[in-house]
């Protein structure tokens, strides 16, 4: 008999109703969404959408002003920061612009999170950041420094970090952004790749369509704090709902404007 | 007509909008400044709690990043600050023997040296130097990794910023201060003994004789203890700035000022306050 799993239908991350703000504005409205086992979500929405600030939620970077985030089945408002620690051992995140630390090597930097938490000697934590290495094909790079890299390989060190814990959530922001398209469909590639290799649940967030479709077993569409739709590939390319249109077709939604409201606007502040 | 007879009361008007935009800009300064001293409270106790406890959290402060941190901060410091207190003894020496001649009591200048360097003027250069040193380096660091999210890193990584980063520059620099001080009173002491041989026309052992006869452990202890607040202070404002800074490089570079000019206030302003208390 295998052991129940810990958390319902083996969902590793689920939000209800979050609802965030930013200073007085509403960053995220009412936002709930589910990852399971062993899928790749990718969150999709255009800039200003709160893509980002979802990620950086469900990353626990902040406390949601209401709503519930579960990371394997537990409330991240309720624990404690030794359950954290636990939880966070088993989530990588390879930030959008790598977050590599300056100060230390590539290989340093893959070694940090074994240093911090396990208690391995060093040719066994040499041994272990050089396997990510090389599933990164950065073999060979581990004694150069961050600023030495390219992009694209500033975003393959940083994966190979996120990986090195055996990670069993994974998440990614913007991996495509700022890369040229060979080289961002090489990542692509790598996320299907690591997916299949490691039985982790994937979230990516991005407003690269195309990398999106490849990657993505379901997407999440974003809009102006909001969850548009969520759905398979099909699903979404296939929607009806005019505003995901738009975004899939890149058409630019003119937004009405009030006469008062504009007027007002102009001379708020003034007597 | 009419706008002529109500023209005192818009000037009026004009005037209490003015004083209360001004009243307001006092209060939200106020509120800034209250804000940033919960911040630094919240620093220290929060690095003091992971040099205490974090081995038994899983999370112990590296003596790796202290001893680098010390090497940095500190003995890195050692040249700059030798040749300042040098110069200040010396200036001090030259000011106090140019005041006391004119009573003939030029020989005073060697109790005047003595009490002030290792009361006050030693521990204060140590503290400007490092101030100015590190207090903009350990800022810029931190704003750096803030605006690369290195700091967001860490934390999803289950590092804790503070362990990380403020813990081993707090103990380091709790260490080196004290540290600097002796060496900053020895080569203030020197630079008098220099002045005062040139001259009083006496022997530098004559000089470091009558210095040793008047100190006293009293006055040392002044000193010494001032360079541990320093050092505390030093770490709160260099890195409470790194966390905060926003807004790009520009940001940073206000990040890195508002360090070194906070930090040279908050030492001067301590030491006044300090001394208040000590002495009177």
């Amino acid at each position: 008999m295998t052991a129940p799993a810990q958390y319902p239908q083996d969902k590793v991350i689920e939000v209800s109703n979050l609802v965030t703000y930013y200073g007085r504005q509403k960053v995220l409205d009412d936002v709930s969404l589910d990852v399971t086992d062993g899928e790749i979500m990718v969150i999709m929405g255009g800039s200003g959408s709160g893509k980002s600030t979802l990620l950086r939620y469900l990353l626990g970077l902040h406390r949601a002003d209401s709503g519930v985030i579960r990371l394997f089945g537990r409330d991240i408002n309720t624990l404690g920061s030794r359950e954290w620690m636990q939880i966070r051992r088993k989530m990588g995140v390879s930030f959008q612009g790598g977050a590599l630390f300056n100060s230390m090597t590539v290989g340093e930097n893959v070694r940090m999170p074994l240093r911090e938490h396990t208690r391995l000697d060093e040719s066994t934590m040499r041994i272990m950041s050089r396997m990510k290495l090389e599933v990164v094909n950065l073999a060979g790079f581990e004694h150069l420094m961050p600023s030495q890299l390219s992009g694209g390989m500033l975003k393959r060190a940083a994966l190979a970090r996120a990986l090195v814990m055996d990670p069993s959530l994974l998440f990614f922001d913007e991996p495509s952004a700022g890369l040229d398209p060979v080289v961002a469909a090489d990542l692509d590639n790598l996320i299907l790749r690591i997916r299949d290799a490691m039985r982790v649940s994937i979230v990516v967030v991005t407003h690269e369509l195309e990398s999106a479709f490849k990657i993505a077993d379901r997407i999440t569409v974003l809009d102006q704090g909001k969850i548009l739709m969520t759905g398979t590939v099909d699903e979404v390319r296939n929607s009806d709902i005019n505003r995901v249109r738009n975004l899939l077709s890149r058409t630019y939604e003119e937004q009405l404007v009030d006469a008062d409201d504009y007027l007002r606007r102009l001379t708020d502040g003034m007597d | 007509m009419r706008r002529l007879t109500n023209w005192p009361k818009v000037v009026a008007e004009m005037q209490a909008v003015r004083f209360r935009s001004l009243t307001e800009r006092v209060g939200r300064e106020f509120v800034v400044g209250v804000e940033d001293f919960g911040h630094g409270a919240l620093l220290l106790a929060e690095s003091l709690f992971w040099i205490l406890l974090g081995r038994w959290w899983q999370q112990p402060v590296r003596l790796r990043s202290i001893v680098s941190e010390m090497m940095e901060i500190g003995v890195m410091a050692i040249p700059v600050l030798s040749i300042l207190a040098f110069a200040n003894g010396a200036m001090m020496a030259m000011q106090g023997i140019y005041t006391l001649r004119e009573f003939g009591a030029e020989s005073q200048v060697i109790t005047g040296i003595a009490t002030s360097v290792t009361r006050e003027f030693g521990v204060l250069i140590a503290a400007i130097v490092v101030a100015g040193r590190s207090g903009s380096a350990i800022a810029a660091r931190i704003g750096t990794m803030q605006m690369a999210q290195e700091i967001d890193a860490l934390r999803v990584m289950g590092v804790a910023p503070v362990r990380y980063l403020v813990s081993p520059i707090l103990v380091a620099l709790v260490v080196m201060m004290p540290t600097l001080t002796i060496l900053s009173n020895l080569m203030a002491i020197l630079g008098g003994g220099v002045v005062s041989v040139m001259e009083l026309h006496i022997s530098l052992g004559t000089y470091s004789e009558r210095i040793l006869s008047i100190l006293e452990t009293g006055d040392l202890w002044q000193g010494l203890s001032k360079s541990l607040v320093f050092g505390v202070l030093i770490t709160l404002v260099a890195t409470g700035n790194g966390f905060n800074a926003t807004g790009g490089a520009e940001g940073l570079g206000r990040a890195t000022t508002r360090s070194v000019v906070l930090c040279i206030s908050a030492i001067v302003v301590a030491d006044m306050i300090f001394t208040f208390f000590l002495i009177l």
